[in-house]
């Protein structure tokens, strides 16, 4: 069935707030009543029917045509069952909160994407922000569940705090990478920056590059690991070469034993 | 009633009277074959009946490579009990003593069942806190690091109480030889019945019983109407041409697979016929009236 349709009509004169526009908050209301939410963030209004044109369609999937880097909190507290298509950009926070379902974005994704993300998956086929899947300020813990791809390259801080769930970033990563991990799975094909894993208590990064993690990491040998194999399985299909790079006899780098020190870091051998 | 016969084998009219059993299993992975089979005998040794042992277990199948989770070679165990309860605890005990020990296993959930138990769960504290545990696709596994590495083991395993035991063929023959071929001959049939295990020696049992025995205190004891030794002084329910009689005691997770694995063992036997094999093949019953399953042969025949 064809999925409800927003046609981006003009870039956004301000920041919006897409979070109304998930499938369960758009349910039993007609399109005037859709045109007629409030999205802007400022004094000065911006309606839904100002910057989108509809086109009605199955609600259960949702289709931007073209994005911008001001559409903030888009798919935010998604419900299990839904999907999201954005045909562009996105702003800060895509994803935050999502319960579950399927965002993608065809282009590139601001700050805090999936922040607090309880089960959703989200790809970003350009690249992310900064503090991927990262807490806002004040919150102990980042992501909680769910998956997700970056094809192209992420910010910096990227995991900070994750607690639960996978994030595979096929490209390049900012400073920080993983940076304060509770647990979890970090995957990274590219190149990290600056520290990686500081301060990591029980999570795993799979890295495809090696390289010196500092001296609170120890070098743990290396080994032919089934849960690897078994992740590797899983993510065949999102992402080929982070279960080649799973499906390889990795080095375990245990750490950090700054702290709790039950985590680790996977390399190649 | 007129006895029924196939190809020379002379079929009772009688039927399998057969309980309702909480059954579960696990699939188990290992580098081989060889270690993988290893834990799954391991696990499902000293469980043939569950009047002594606890709980009735076997293998059901060697799972290829290419079929399980981690894409390593597997062999698929069940175990059945009387309740819930047991089955857990026999899991459990299982598990810890004879696959968390074995070299290079896993372990995943490989029964769909109403309810879960959770085993990982119990499992993973013998990594004294050094485990972890990692969500794939929804479940919830854990590692626990050991002497060879890391134990892989998924937290809950499925259990159904809509499993079956007791489904039953007595095999009735000339001699000890030839009642053995047809035996092993409905055995090797069963083993390709999926959901379904003999949990006896081999598959096979010789020592069947009946309810009640002479002796005060003893629930069962030994069924003299089918021991050929005391054929001539006992009720017997041999002719002069039997010799030896050996019973295939079947337990499966559904109605269907118990039927169908005293299908295809009942047809095997029939095939071989009672030159090479058995003469007659019988089923044992407490009268009707114990078990809600039923098996009547003829309803299996060819």
């Amino acid at each position: 069935m064809k999925p409800f349709t927003f046609t981006l009509r003009q870039e956004p004169p301000q920041r919006v707030d897409l979070s109304p526009l998930t499938p369960d908050r758009l349910a039993g209301k007609s399109a005037a009543q859709i045109e007629n939410i409030e999205i802007g963030v400022t004094r000065v209004s911006t309606k839904v029917g100002d910057l989108f044109k509809l086109s009605e369609g199955d609600l259960k999937s949702l289709r931007f045509e073209g994005g911008s880097s001001r559409f903030d909190l888009l798919g935010a507290k998604l419900l299990p069952g839904f999907e999201i298509h954005v045909e562009g950009d996105v702003g800060a926070q895509c994803g935050r909160l999502a319960k579950g379902g399927r965002i993608s974005v065809a282009g590139n994704a601001g700050p805090h994407a999936a922040s607090g993300n309880l089960g959703a998956e989200l790809e970003i086929k350009g690249d992310a922000g900064d503090f991927l899947a990262g807490p806002l300020a004040g919150e102990l813990a980042g992501m909680a569940g769910g998956r997700v791809i970056v094809r192209g390259k992420a910010g910096e801080r990227a995991g900070d705090r994750l607690r639960r769930g996978i994030i595979i970033i096929e490209g390049d990563a900012g400073e920080d990478l993983g940076a304060r991990v509770i647990a979890g799975t970090i995957v990274l094909l590219g190149e990290a920056r600056g520290r990686i894993g500081y301060l990591n208590r029980r999570g795993s990064l799979v890295l495809a590059r090696g390289g010196c993690f500092g001296s609170t990491y120890v070098d743990c040998g290396a080994y032919e690991l089934t849960f690897a194999r078994l992740f590797a399985r899983s993510l065949r299909e999102c992402s080929a070469p982070a279960a080649d790079l799973l499906s390889r006899k990795l080095r375990r780098y245990g750490g950090d034993t700054a702290v709790y020190g039950k985590g680790e870091i996977l390399t190649p051998d | 009633m007129p006895d029924i016969i196939r190809n020379g084998v002379t079929i009772d009219d009688n039927f399998a009277e057969a309980f309702p059993m909480s059954g579960t299993g696990i699939l188990i992975t290992a580098p081989n074959a060889k270690w993988a089979r290893q834990a799954a005998l391991t696990m499902t040794g000293f469980a043939t009946s569950v009047i002594g042992c606890g709980c009735e277990a076997g293998i059901d199948r060697e799972v290829p490579p290419q079929e399980t989770p981690d894409g390593r070679p597997g062999v698929r165990a069940l175990l059945f009990a009387m309740s819930s309860k047991d089955a857990e605890k026999q899991l459990v005990n299982r598990l810890g003593q004879c696959v968390l020990t074995c070299p290079g296993s896993a372990v995943y959930s490989t029964v769909a069942g109403e309810f879960e138990i959770k085993v990982g769960d119990a499992v993973r504290q013998f990594g004294d806190k050094w485990q972890m545990s990692k969500v794939v696709d929804g479940r919830r596994y854990w590692r626990v690091p050991v002497m060879d590495g890391e134990f892989f083991c998924e937290g809950k395993v499925g259990l159904t109480k809509k499993s079956v035991g007791g489904g039953n063929l007595l095999i009735m023959g000339a001699d000890w030889d030839k009642t053995m071929r047809a035996t092993e001959a409905a055995v090797a049939a069963i083993d390709g019945v999926a959901d379904a295990i003999a949990p006896f020696p081999g598959g096979i049992v010789r020592s069947g019983s009946k309810v009640g025995s002479q002796y005060k205190g003893m629930s069962a004891s030994t069924n003299d109407a089918y021991c050929p030794t005391l054929r001539g002084v006992t009720k017997s329910e041999l002719g002069a041409d039997i010799g030896c009689v050996l019973e295939i005691v079947i337990d499966g997770l559904t109605d269907n697979a118990v039927r169908e694995a005293m299908r295809a063992g009942l047809h095997a036997i029939i095939e071989m016929g009672p030159e090479q094999g058995a003469k007659r093949v019988g089923a044992g019953n407490y009268g009707g009236k114990l078990g809600p399953f039923h098996y009547h042969l003829k309803e299996l025949l060819p």
